[in-house]
């Protein structure tokens, strides 16, 4: 298969391009940008006059819901949605029912991924059995079989001693281990930021302190250890302050934050719109002010979409028994690019974000739109105004606070090793 | 058109009722201009009578359709109803609803020895079996108008004819 | 916050969950509403027609017997058709949804929900769902709000005051937990109460408390200095575990109102408590039964503030 996607404005973090180029693709790999190889015949030429092509989008969060939660989406149906975000790489906590914790588990989910088409599937593999945070799991096996890393996903880890031994034997190994920082007991019951909103709708919160406190604690520990800690979802100002403390005194860290928490605050739970009942919980405004700037100014180092589905029944609840979690990767990019207009940030800035820095951190080759690379592309239109509808969700799950609301930028293509994943046909 | 002065009606009214007055009758007026008339007949009249005022809007046929009136007033009936004799007091008697729902208002204080009604205008336009003991004025007004009464600052008492919208 | 799902489009009420963001006029149409009522509960027949015809669902989700018993006595009043359901001990148990709870009970031609639920919002969720003519009155969720309870206060501080307009008014206890006090709050600050006070050990604050207009006092020698009205709450026994509180005996010594300290308050201090009390936890019997205690009118009051809130929902 021969692809040449023509007069596109091509974007590539890592060169610097932010140019119109043609893209000529053959055999799963980008064979040439600009210059036309000898003998290129395309089986398939895209118009992309006016459109953005840029890396494939690195998502590091996206649940897939199998094994174990099929009532709320399917792999087949996430990896639709994700395809259709223009996310060509993705990792996959291991919060599944089985948590992923057993090589065997990993391998079904690799050969199940590999096997129908979409993103690539990167499994985060439990970094604690059953993520009870109690006994480790077998972190070498898990690595050999596809692990690219270890996480509790949103599950607490109590017992700081574990903490400490699971980070000591990721050292061994030299794996990566992604981390949430939340104080389990200063969080325990909460659903919502501990500010202005949670104090007029009466809502169970969670004070600052649960992000911090625990932070503080994976710093100490990783200082000690020489852990590779990636933080992920960062959710407050004042962890954020330490982060870039941290990073200052030469910690090898990285950090995420979640699409949604760029743009919400504690302020959009006041219809008690259980859509936005999230881990970790919108805070204030000056928080997620400070998110944005973090962003720009290099603190933070990738953007996800922490996707969610879940099911209306789980949903249609009182705010505090609903199920959290938004369904986001089709919104990893508009919402991207809406900070990046609103914070008048360059394009190619924006798209390091979700793609070349997302694939540094979890140590994949991706994100990257050169010659000789996997071609794997995203290809959308950064002005194409459309709104967010259970009609136009892919995913199964339509639990998002954007639903009713227009968003800008929408993905046209997404091409994966060299094939058209997705085309948008309207 | 032409319309007498409310307190010249009074002054007929209270010619008419007085005969049939007697001591131990109770005034009731109708939340608002029923009570008006009723301070006006009682004074006209010289007469202490108990007083007594009705606010009919938790008895009104048309909750369902028009809820329940913005500025609600406590109904006070400030003796014993049981047995009493009452002469009930309205502005302006139409279609004869309002005072269905004053009846039965009275009716949840006792059972009064007897019910008379006393209006300064008949308007006609009856729905209900319902007719004035006593009358000030009898006026034939087509449906598409509209009669109040008016109380100004001093208590002088007008009546407001409209056009219906 | 939350108008649009409370009122209908020409500004009435639709329904009756929060009092946060309810315009003032709508407050005092409910409490001049509720005096009418009042002069009905003198009569000889306590009964008005008013709601014949419509039925009436009680939906607690969580026990409460005399937030059920009020709104049972004032829908009766009104005439209406009342039927309770403790769905806590029926239909949830069984694994049905709250909103498929409500959409069956919608078809048996509700016209009313009376709800009563432990999770902040529930009412919220269940107006969203329920069919345009029927209407939603919440009795207590969580710790959002209690608007009825809120209601009866506001009408007992103007039955007491007269107006608010020149009142410092306090309320004591474990505002953190207190649906009570939210709705309070909100109601005093809109009925343009100068000063309201909060008193309670930082443990049983909600952060940022003060976002709410009100003052905060750690201490009840501070706290209740001066006040016209003093509005104590009930401190739950569970509040004991969790580290909010060491004991019930330090805190009735240093937060439990008692005859010496109320003596801080202006001589013609109204004493308040949403029931049901604790005496000697946050009350001492000689406040609670004493010449300051407005307690008992409470509930006298609470009937006709329901029947208030019920006929002014039924007839938008």
């Amino acid at each position: 298969m021969k692809i040449l996607i023509r007069s596109g404005r091509v974007i590539d973090p890592e060169s610097g391009l932010d140019a119109v180029r043609d893209i000529y693709i053959a055999a799963g790999r980008i064979v040439a940008v600009g210059t036309v190889p000898a003998d290129f015949h395309p089986n398939l030429e895209i118009d992309a006059g006016g459109l953005v092509v840029c890396p494939g989008l690195v998502d590091l969060s996206v649940r897939l819901r199998e094994p174990g939660f099929e009532y709320m989406a399917t792999l087949e149906s996430e990896m639709r949605a994700a395809a259709a975000g223009g996310v060509t790489s993705l990792a996959c906590p291991p919060d599944t029912d089985p948590p992923l914790d057993e090589p065997g588990l990993v391998e079904m989910l690799k050969f199940r991924t590999r096997n129908s088409p979409g993103p690539r599937v990167y499994p985060v593999g439990a970094l604690t059995w059953k993520l009870k945070g109690e006994r480790l799991t077998e972190m070498a096996e898990l690595s050999e079989a596809g692990c690219v890393a270890f996480s509790q996903a949103d599950a607490p880890l109590i017992d700081t001693r574990v903490l400490l031994r699971a980070l000591e034997y990721a050292v061994t190994f030299d794996l990566p281990v992604w981390l949430r920082p939340q104080d389990p007991h200063l969080a325990r019951d909460g659903v919502a930021h501990d500010g202005v909103v949670a104090a007029r709708l009466g809502l169970p919160a969670i004070p600052v302190p649960a992000e911090t406190v625990a932070l503080q604690t994976i710093l100490l520990l990783t200082r000690e250890t020489g852990a590779r800690v990636h933080l992920a979802r960062m959710s407050s100002r004042a962890g954020l302050d330490m982060v870039r403390r941290a990073k200052h005194d030469g910690l090898r860290i990285t950090c995420d934050v979640a699409a949604h928490h760029v743009h919400l605050s504690e302020m959009d739970l006041v219809d008690f719109d259980a859509n936005c009942h999230l881990v970790p919980p919108l805070r204030s405004i000056r928080d997620r002010d400070a998110i944005r700037s973090a962003l720009r100014e290099g603190l933070v180092d990738a953007v996800c979409s922490d996707h969610a589905p879940v099911n209306d029944d789980a949903k249609e609840l009182p705010f505090q028994e609903a199920e959290p979690g938004a369904a986001g990767v089709e919104l990893l990019l508009p919402l991207t690019l809406k900070w990046a207009r609103e914070m008048q940030v360059p394009l190619l800035q924006a798209i390091d974000l979700v793609t070349r820095r997302p694939a540094r951190i979890l140590g994949i080759q991706a994100g990257i739109l050169m010659a000789g690379q996997p071609a794997d592309l995203c290809i959308f239109d950064p002005e194409r105004p459309w709104t967010v509808s259970r009609q136009t969700l892919l995913s199964l799950g339509k639990n998002s606070p954007y639903l009713g609301m227009e968003l800008q930028g929408q993905v046209m293509y997404t091409i994966i090793d060299g094939h058209v994943d997705f085309k948008r046909n309207h | 058109m032409h319309l007498p002065q409310p307190g010249e009606l009074t002054a007929t009214l209270a010619e008419a009722i007085r005969p049939a007055l007697t001591p131990d009758c109770a005034l009731v007026g109708i939340h608002t201009g029923g009570v008006w008339v009723m301070d006006a007949l009682a004074e006209v009249l010289g007469v202490d009578s108990p007083r007594g005022v009705l606010d009919i809007s938790f008895y009104r046929d048309d909750f369902s359709r028009i809820g329940l009136h913005p500025q609600v007033k406590p109904s006070r009936i400030p003796f014993d109803v049981e047995g009493r004799k009452i002469l009930l007091v309205d502005d302006v008697l139409y279609t004869g609803r309002t005072v269905r729902a004053a009846m039965n208002l009275l009716f949840d204080y006792g059972r009064p020895a007897a019910i008379r009604l006393a209006v300064l205008v008949d308007r006609g336009g009856r729905e209900l079996p319902i007719c004035p003991d006593f009358m000030g004025l009898r006026l034939d007004l087509g449906p598409d108008r509209h009669i109040s009464l008016q109380r100004d600052e001093a208590g002088v008492l007008s009546f407001l004819v409209r056009e219906k919208v | 916050m939350n108008g649009d799902l409370q009122l209908n489009a020409d500004g009435s009420l639709r329904h009756l969950l929060t009092l946060d963001g309810l315009p003032a006029r709508i407050l005092t149409q409910i409490l001049d509403t509720a005096e009418s009522f009042i002069s009905v509960a003198q009569r000889e027949v306590k009964k008005v027609p008013l709601l014949r015809g419509k039925a009436i669902f009680n939906l607690f989700f969580e026990p409460s017997t005399r937030t059920r018993t009020t709104f049972e006595i004032a829908a009766k009043r009104l005439s209406a058709d009342v039927v309770n359901l403790n769905i806590a001990s029926s239909a949830q148990s069984k694994g049905e949804t709250l909103l498929d709870t409500v959409a069956n009970l919608s078809a048996m031609q509700a016209d009313m929900f009376v709800v009563r639920h432990a999770a902040s919002g529930a009412p919220h969720l269940i107006a969203r769902h329920v069919a345009p003519h029927i209407h939603v009155v919440n009795a207590g969720d969580g710790r959002c709000a209690h608007p009825t309870q809120g209601l009866l206060d506001m009408f007992t501080i103007r039955q007491h005051k007269g107006s608010f307009h020149n009142l410092r008014v306090a309320v004591v206890g474990d505002l953190l937990h207190s649906r009570v006090a939210r709705s309070q709050i909100h109601a005093l600050t809109t009925l343009g109460c100068p000063e309201v006070r909060v008193v309670a050990p930082r443990t049983l604050l909600p952060r940022d408390v003060d976002s709410l207009g009100v003052h905060v006092h750690y201490r009840m020698e501070t706290g209740i200095k001066d006040c016209d009205v003093v509005i104590m709450l009930r401190l739950q026994n569970e509040r004991m575990q969790g580290a909010l509180l060491p004991s019930p005996q330090e805190y009735f010594k240093y937060w439990g109102l008692t005859p010496d300290k109320l003596r801080l308050a202006r001589p013609d201090v109204i004493v308040m408590h949403p029931g049901p009390m604790n005496r000697g936890v946050e009350i001492d019997s000689g406040v609670a039964d004493g010449v300051h205690s407005v307690i008992l009118n409470q509930v006298t009051y609470g009937i006709a503030v329901r029947m208030a809130v019920m006929s002014l929902l039924a007839g938008n």
